[in-house]
């Protein structure tokens, strides 16, 4: 319906014409501008030159951005990844000249259709925001307004470009059916709480595009989502910049979205695009000895932990405004040389549209690993063993405002000594509520039966004695959470050896000392409180804490989500390491499912609170599966091209509240039988091959069938 | 090995200032604190650099207006102002700590109790705390001190216990921020007991909670001390105090002695800003 909307020259001139006539981009027609500009087609979007931006912290300028340049090109979708404090969305701030008051662009350039926005008045900046560029961010829950209707929040676009209200209004609608929301009108009526995190998204992707704007920015859209949910969202993305021909900046920290997603990618490392290119090459073959570190974090497809361990990066990002002569990644890199530590490199072209700066840029294919890829004492785990822990019939009812909500219906499920299960689902499907109720933070619902080496476990932490409180423990996702952080070090660790284990004196200092290192702490972090720790020593801190007992079973909830990809591969090393070690159980909620495949020797999937499959790893994985496994696989990007896009989910969880009759999961399930079944009946969880257990309706081998022959509609 | 992380740890420890630095840094508190100081050395050294005796009378010089002899005049009964003034500072900076502290220490007791017990005991006692919390705080004390007849011990004991609902009202809320945090989740994982939850692992975390409102708290004190006084039901008469003595010279600010009544009125001012400066500069910080 489009023409090359806003495809001026001279974002100046559009500005000024501005208030007085708001150009026709917003209403679809073809703009003057659009048709003069035969030439100009060929100039990128976004130019980006030698950019340097600083923030000011306590009287000290320090770069948090230096020598950034890459382009964007009309319609071309560009990929910045990079780890926490790597300056990624500083580069998204600094476009838009919404660097906050103590940054500045202190260097370089930046062109957006040809203007720059540094030199921009007020009134040219705002329409620039308002019609040129568009941004999306992580939390859509904080870029609406908490008490405006939906509808009137994307009416406001068009009104702003001087549409009559009615018209906005109709537009609005037009636009939310143009994000697959299907009842438009009725979402407009909603506010912005009323509606779920991929919806809400939505809308906000709604609102940039309805201005039609040259260049969208989405910083991390899909971080905050579901797997399933980011699906859709991804692909909705892709469908509408075929459509809008617009140009797209897309910031992640993941690879594997930036790889779907994108056609070139930078990758910025402590303020420093250290390598650019398409994105299909830089994935393939790195050149940087930074993308091939973080590449060789991620467990690829197929890669367990009793296979070979994890690469990983030692070392951390520099301090903002760090004083470094040569180049950035001379301390954690495993082949600097003396010409690296002199002078930083220049961006050598390492093949068509790619640079790299690093002096050895060929040498990377051969880069040594800094982690020995050779397992230690590893002992497959007894699959025939003994369970050391045995659930059954396991519920969890929440009662409030008179409303009763079942997060765990009926949980049969065996753990067997030094195995890890894993857990997967959405979120809402009960993994957390099932740690905690085995922990005994909550009580589960009346008749669970929870035996714990042959002994009935006592429902709440408060009632268990020492031995059964030493058995069990717990990795929280967020260490900040997790670690009081007015104690120091010593003081954290200390006390489950006093408390758990009954050490004190030297045995309880010998001990700690073992755990320190065994954990690789060092005893210089002892004294240190956690707010001086970095996140992945936080969260080393409190796997210390979790084993000082010498427990039978922990439960590692979310452990590396709060952590960068780098630091991730460490800790899941060190994970690995301590149950070889220990012959430790874990339960490992994640849902990163390519985490749970490394780590796990079996996988339980849970949907609102019910097991939906269990079974050995590999089977789980490798299929046939129950049609919510599969979503979820087909779910995940992934790195080694080969996109699992067999089957998609449509729509959200639903409320634990009102579970849909028969098999809850009917409702989204794209297998249903047509036979009604799956509406009335809860199928068993029924053994499917030895050791496999699946719910569903559908017999396995008509299952295997169906999974292979490819796409559903 | 090879994938110990070394943590920027000399970095990081040396760009941690503890807290009181950043707090002593903010020119609020310094002007706050040289004024606190000031009234803090005239209550314990007073009278001996008052350039006259705070009880002694002149008949024949009643009522005199500020003079390089008598800088703040004389009262109804010839006595220097200035020296009153100086030396009045004693009985406030005596009760008002003491209750403010008092009322602290209940509060922070109770408000730990009910912030991390909850349940029925929170929606009992807290209901209890939110009636005691409806009650006029002077009215209360009024009663209370004409009731048992005025002292230091039931000045401090009335105000003490007319802060702690309030107090642990605060603390309650900060209590319950800090139980939606993992830490409490772990504890309890250990074996650890409630009080010994509350005390090592909550308290330290919301001591700075604690201080601003002990801060705030302290102002709020001085006041009350000052009107009981004003009221008539100051400690003891005679002794001097800005409270009592503006009680007794108001009446004749008609009759143009205005001096007797501003200068401790002045005093009492001052003294509040003062704390009122320490207590936001600190807050500030503890909010950072």
């Amino acid at each position: 319906m489009t023409g090359p909307a806003l495809a001026d020259g001279e974002g100046q001139a559009v500005a000024a014409s501005s208030d007085a006539q708001p150009p026709a981009a917003a209403g679809g027609e073809t703009t003057t501008a659009a048709a003069a500009s035969g030439e100009t087609i060929t100039q990128p979007t976004l130019s980006v030159d030698s950019l340097d931006v600083s923030y000011r912290v306590r009287g000290r300028d320090r770069l948090a951005l230096r020598n950034v340049s890459f382009q964007v090109g009309r319609t071309e979708s560009y990929g910045l990844v990079g780890e926490s404090g790597s300056g990624k969305s500083t580069v998204a701030l600094a476009l838009t000249r919404y660097l906050p008051r103590n940054g500045r662009v202190s260097g370089g350039s930046i062109s957006i259709n040809g203007a720059d926005p540094m030199r921009m008045s007020g009134a040219a900046l705002r329409d620039l925001r308002a019609r040129t560029v568009s941004m999306v961010y992580q939390e859509p829950g904080k870029a609406l307004n908490p008490s405006i209707r939906v509808g009137r929040q994307v009416a406001e676009v068009y009104e702003v470009a001087g549409r009559p209200r009615a018209e906005a209004l109709e537009r609005s609608a037009e636009m939310l059916r143009r994000v697959q929301i299907a009842d438009p009108r009725r979402v407009m009526e909603r506010y912005p709480h009323q509606l779920s995190g991929g919806m809400a998204q939505r809308v906000v992707i709604a609102m940039a595009i309805a201005a039609e704007p040259s260049l969208l920015i989405l910083d991390e859209p899909t971080t905050a989502l579901d797997a399933t949910v980011e699906a859709e969202v991804l692909d909705l993305i892709a469908g509408l910049r075929a459509e809008l021909n617009t140009s797209v900046l897309f910031i992640s920290h993941n690879l594997a979205v930036i790889a779907k997603m994108c056609d070139r990618v930078g990758v910025l490392y402590a303020g420093e695009l250290v390598e650019e290119g398409p994105a299909s090459e830089i994935f393939s073959q790195p050149r940087h000895p930074y993308t091939v570190g973080l590449l060789r974090c991620i467990p690829r497809r197929g890669q367990r932990k009793d296979h070979g361990r994890l690469d990983s990066i030692p070392g951390f990002l520099p301090q903002p405004g760090h004083a470094m002569s040569g180049c950035v990644f001379v301390p954690r890199c495993p082949i600097a040389a003396e010409a690296c530590r002199k002078a930083p490199p220049p961006a050598f072209p390492t093949g068509q549209d790619r640079t790299s700066r690093c002096y050895r840029h060929e040498e990377t294919a051969e880069l040594p690993r800094n982690t020995p890829a050779d397992v230690e004492l590893h002992t497959a785990p007894d699959l025939a063993g003994e369970p050391v822990i045995t659930i059954a019939n396991l519920s969890k009812t929440f009662v409030s405002g008179g409303e009763s909500v079942q997060a765990l219906r009926a949980v049969d499920l065996q753990v067997r000594r030094g195995e890890t299960l894993g857990l997967v689902g959405e979120s809402g499907s009960g993994k957390t509520t099932l740690a905690r109720v085995l922990l005994g933070l909550t009580p589960p619902d009346a008749n669970a039966s929870v035996v714990l080496d042959g002994r009935p476990l006592e429902p709440t932490a408060a009632q268990r004695g020492r031995e059964q409180l030493q058995a069990m423990q717990i990795v929280f996702q967020n260490p900040d959470s997790a670690l009081n952080r007015r104690h120091t070090v010593r003081r954290l660790i200390s006390r489950p050896l006093a408390k758990l284990a009954g050490l004190s004196g030297a045995a309880l200092a010998e001990r700690l000392t073992d755990l320190v290192r065994s954990v690789r702490l060092e005893e210089r972090h002892l004294i240190l409180r956690p707010r001086q720790l970095s996140g992945g020593l936080k969260q080393r801190v409190a796997i210390a804490r979790a084993f000082g007992g010498g427990p039978a079973i922990v439960v590692c909830d979310e452990p590396t989500s709060a952590l960068d990809v780098s630091v991730q591969a460490a800790i899941l090393n060190l994970l690995a390491d301590l149950q070889a070690k220990e012959q430790v159980t874990y339960l490992f909620i994640s849902h990163d499912l390519g985490l749970v495949r490394y780590l796990s020797d079996r996988i339980a999937v849970l949907y609102l609170g019910r097991v939906m499959e269990v079974g050995p790893a590999e089977r789980v994985f490798s299929g046939p599966h129950h049609p919510y496994t599969e979503a979820l696989l087909s779910a995940v990007p992934s790195l080694d091209g080969a996109p699992g896009t067999r089957i998609r989910l449509s729509g959200e969880i639903p409320s634990a509240a009102s579970p849909p009759s028969g098999c809850v999961f009917h409702t989204r399930c794209p297998r249903r039988l047509s036979s009604g079944i799956c509406e009335t009946t809860e199928p068993p969880l029924a053994e499917a091959e030895p050791g496999h257990l699946i719910s569903c309706h559908i017999p396995i081998d008509q299952l295997t069938n169906l999974q292979d022959i490819g796409p559903v509609s | 090995m090879t994938d110990i992380l070394v943590a920027p740890v000399t970095d990081a420890t040396a760009r941690e200032l503890p807290s009181w630095r950043l707090v002593a840094r903010r020119p609020g508190f310094i002007i706050g604190a040289l004024i606190l100081l000031f009234w803090i050395v005239c209550a314990l050294f007073g009278s001996s650099f008052a350039p006259h005796s705070a009880y002694a009378q002149q008949l024949l010089a009643t009522n005199q207006p500020p003079s390089s002899a008598h800088w703040f005049g004389t009262d109804q009964l010839g006595r220097d102002v200035f020296s009153r003034v100086l030396v009045g500072s004693r009985s406030i900076l005596l009760v008002a700590p003491l209750a403010t502290l008092l009322g602290t220490v209940l509060g922070t007791a109770l408000g730990l109790a009910l912030g991390y017990l909850g349940g029925a005991f929170d929606a009992i006692v807290g209901r209890l705390v939110e009636a005691v919390l409806a009650v006029p705080a002077v009215i209360v004390a009024f009663l209370f001190i004409v009731a048992v007849g005025p002292s230091a011990q039931t000045e401090i004991l009335v105000i003490g216990f007319i802060f702690t609902p309030l107090i642990a009202r605060t603390v309650r809320s900060a209590v319950q921020v800090e139980s939606q945090l993992d830490y409490l989740a772990g504890a309890r994982l250990l074996g650890e007991g409630r009080i010994r939850i509350m005390v090592t692992e909550i308290l330290p975390n919301v001591l700075p909670t604690v201080l601003v409102e002990f801060t705030v708290r302290l102002g709020y004190a001085i006041f009350t001390v000052a009107t009981l006084a004003f009221l008539g039901f100051g400690v003891d008469p005679a002794t001097p105090g800005w409270g009592s003595d503006i009680n007794a010279n108001y009446g004749v600010i008609g009759a143009g002695y205005w001096w007797e009544t501003l200068f401790p009125a002045l005093a009492i001012a001052s003294l509040v800003i003062a704390i009122n400066l320490v207590a936001d500069s600190i807050e500030r910080v503890v909010a950072g």
